[in-house]
């Protein structure tokens, strides 16, 4: 068994719901959303997220890429004199566009990878596709998944729990198809 | 106007802001309308549209082929017009491809929520732009099986490109905003495409749909990194997108023509992109806001704020004309004073006035809210801008090196027939590319729209409203 599907018909009973999950001291339990719901992410007990520090890192290699790839053809591997312009280091302002430019796109590259790298994405299956009314969190339903692994889950206890918080059509999932 | 949403449930006076989603429409009514414009049969316009922009676009690869197999002097660019109508159309194009990151990036950086229901379309519009865009110049070159040339790696030469000029930071400004706009786009796509996965029947179409979704579950250990790095996305999108047209406006501003040569380009380029851009959303949306009866997700209010945008942009492009005249005789400098008289009363004169009156007399109307809410009118003033934005292209570059600093190279410029069927074509990919994106991909952000909703606040509570419970089964 994976674990518990519980439905809730509003954002507000899923954000109640979420905290006294937490406050149970649940660990391996998600909400499912159809949009993100400001505030689940404290009401989860979740920290920010680490994107921006893997972000920044990706845009610091776009910089050196762009000024290395500059600076070794320009300077070192083949100079050219245009329009009398200096070939060393001070030309270097005109290495910032795409200095500028290469920061963004590398920037832009790891926020989509280390993004979904973070989120354990693409995973084209799970047991949660194996309910049938799950599918309704992509329209206008809301719910929280309680994983049969997690330390407090008990079979009949979380069960009535997950009633007791608000939950509705509760579905053990099963792990297999 | 439409009647704001009541505040009383909550008890603080405030000023009733205008809903974005009219009616009080329910998450399910949502998904099905948008869902529905992707799986059910398209109306007859569709096809009565789509087809010609089909032949249009069999023609661009027509009128390509002929170039290759020809040579690039099928086109009319000679001496002194070397740029001629591919630059104008190229900048045009990028200038249309602004407005969808602004909407998309700087909007949302801005809070300004009612960009919901239109950045989905307005990215659509933004790539398309931009892949006309390309053509140009990757044909321009002349030599189109060398393109490969233009980016940094080692050929049977060892020669590298030359990174002190413009027009290699164009490359890499154009390529990095097209890459990031798709990123942007695609992660702004992922619940929306799991949406439709969810509602089709197991097949071909949910296995395309369920791979790009990429196993998307709506999980909020998921959200909060998706929320980060979209998020992330709007910042880097922000300073990149007003790089673009900066960038683009440096291809003539570093060089030494008269009429190019002004440190005012990359602002009044960035803002007549905006401008630009703007006007071709509301020409598409407002017809497929018709079509698919979808007014209560684009309202009056959303074209309302377009209309405003355009007014300011157009006002500062229109400073920015006005300006120019100024610099030209207030600097002393002859040869600028000699390009601007050139350009209001020499040969292209009409272009300039067409130019003056597209982009900064016909916006004017949008001072008075009575045009801003009557789409007609609404529609008509983006066609002119539409219009006055590739004019202005053209007066900025063929004006300008038709006539430069040497009299004796003068000429006039005049386009083939292939140039002019090549942008024809070029206008049938955009309006065809954006058709085929009406039919296969939800046109407004479901999950961002659902999110601006007043029952998606976790504290709304709904006090004697049924309808506002987004669970309704």
């Amino acid at each position: 068994m994976f674990g518990y599907l519980a439905e809730f018909p509003t954002a507000a009973a899923v954000y109640e719901a979420a905290r006294r999950m937490r406050d149970a001291g649940y660990t391996k339990w998600d909400v499912h959303s159809p949009f993100p719901i400001h505030g689940m992410d404290e009401a989860m007990g979740l920290r920010r997220s680490i994107l921006p520090y893997i972000v920044f890192f990706g845009g610091a290699a776009g910089l050196l890429t762009a000024f290395l790839l500059q600076y070794g053809t320009q300077v070192e591997l083949y100079p050219t004199i245009v329009q009398a312009k200096p070939t060393n280091i001070y030309t270097v302002p005109a290495f910032f566009p795409v200095m500028f430019e290469l920061t963004i796109l590398f920037s832009a590259f790891t926020a989509l990878f280390g993004g979904l790298a973070l989120m354990g994405l693409p995973r084209l299956h799970h047991p949660l596709f194996n309910s049938r009314h799950f599918t309704r969190f992509s329209d206008d339903l809301f719910f929280i998944s309680l994983e049969a692994g997690d330390p407090v889950f008990s079979k009949a206890e979380s069960k009535r729990f997950l009633e007791e918080i608000g939950g509705r059509n509760i579905e053990a999932v099963e792990d297999e198809v | 106007m439409p009647n704001g949403t009541t505040t009383e449930q909550t008890g603080i006076q405030a000023l009733p802001r205008e809903p974005l989603v009219l009616r009080q429409r329910s998450m399910n009514w949502i998904t099905n309308r948008i869902c529905g414009i992707v799986e059910n049969r398209q109306p007859l316009l569709w096809w009565l549209l789509f087809l010609p922009c089909a032949a249009l676009m069999g023609m661009l690869a027509f009128c390509l082929c002929y170039l290759v197999s020809t040579g690039v002097g099928v086109w009319g660019n000679n001496h002194p017009v070397g740029w001629g109508w591919a630059i104008t159309n190229f900048v045009f194009w990028i200038g249309i491809g602004h407005a969808g990151t602004l909407i998309s990036a700087i909007l949302f950086l801005t809070r300004q929520k009612w960009r919901t229901s239109i950045n989905r379309a307005a990215e659509a519009m933004t790539l398309f732009a931009v892949m006309c865009a390309g053509i140009f110049p990757a044909f321009h070159v002349g030599r189109f099986w060398m393109v490969y040339f233009l980016a940094p790696i080692p050929n049977a030469n060892s020669i590298w490109q030359n990174f002190k000029s413009a027009l290699l930071w164009d490359v890499f400004a154009v390529s990095t905003y097209f890459t990031v706009s798709v990123i942007f786009w695609y992660l702004g796509l992922l619940p929306d495409l799991a949406t439709i996965r969810d509602r089709c029947r197991a097949g071909v179409r949910k296995a395309l749909y369920g791979i790009f979704a990429l196993g998307w579950r709506g999980s909020n250990r998921h959200w909060r990194h998706y929320e980060m790095a979209y998020l992330l996305l709007a910042a880097l999108s922000t300073p990149l997108v007003l790089s673009v047209h900066t960038v683009v406006s440096f291809d003539f501003a570093t060089s030494v023509v008269p009429g190019w040569h002004t440190t005012i380009f990359p602002p009044y380029f960035v803002a007549g992109a905006i401008f630009g851009g703007f006007a071709m959303v509301l020409t598409l949306m407002i017809p497929a806001r018709a079509v698919y009866g979808l007014h209560d997700l684009i309202t009056p209010k959303h074209i309302d704020n377009m209309a405003k945008i355009i007014l300011l942009t157009g006002s500062i492009v229109g400073y920015a004309y006005i300006m120019e005249l100024f610099v030209a005789w207030y600097s002393g400098n002859k040869y600028e004073a000699a390009a601007f008289a050139n350009r209001t009363s020499g040969h292209y004169r009409y272009y300039y006035y067409a130019m003056f009156f597209c982009n900064v007399i016909s916006p004017q109307v949008f001072w008075f809210s009575w045009c801003r809410h009557n789409v007609w009118m609404v529609m008509a003033v983006a066609m002119c801008v539409n219009a006055g934005m590739w004019y202005e292209r053209f007066v900025i570059i063929i004006t300008s090196i038709a006539q430069d600093h040497l009299p004796g190279a003068w000429d006039f410029y005049r386009a083939s027939w292939v140039e002019k069927w090549t942008f024809a074509g070029t206008l049938g990919l955009f309006l065809g590319l954006f058709l085929l994106f009406l039919r296969f991909l939800p046109v407004i952000a479901m999950s961002e729209v659902k999110g601006v909703l007043p029952q998606s606040n976790p504290h709304h509570h709904p006090a004697n409203d049924d309808r506002a419970g987004g669970g309704a089964h």
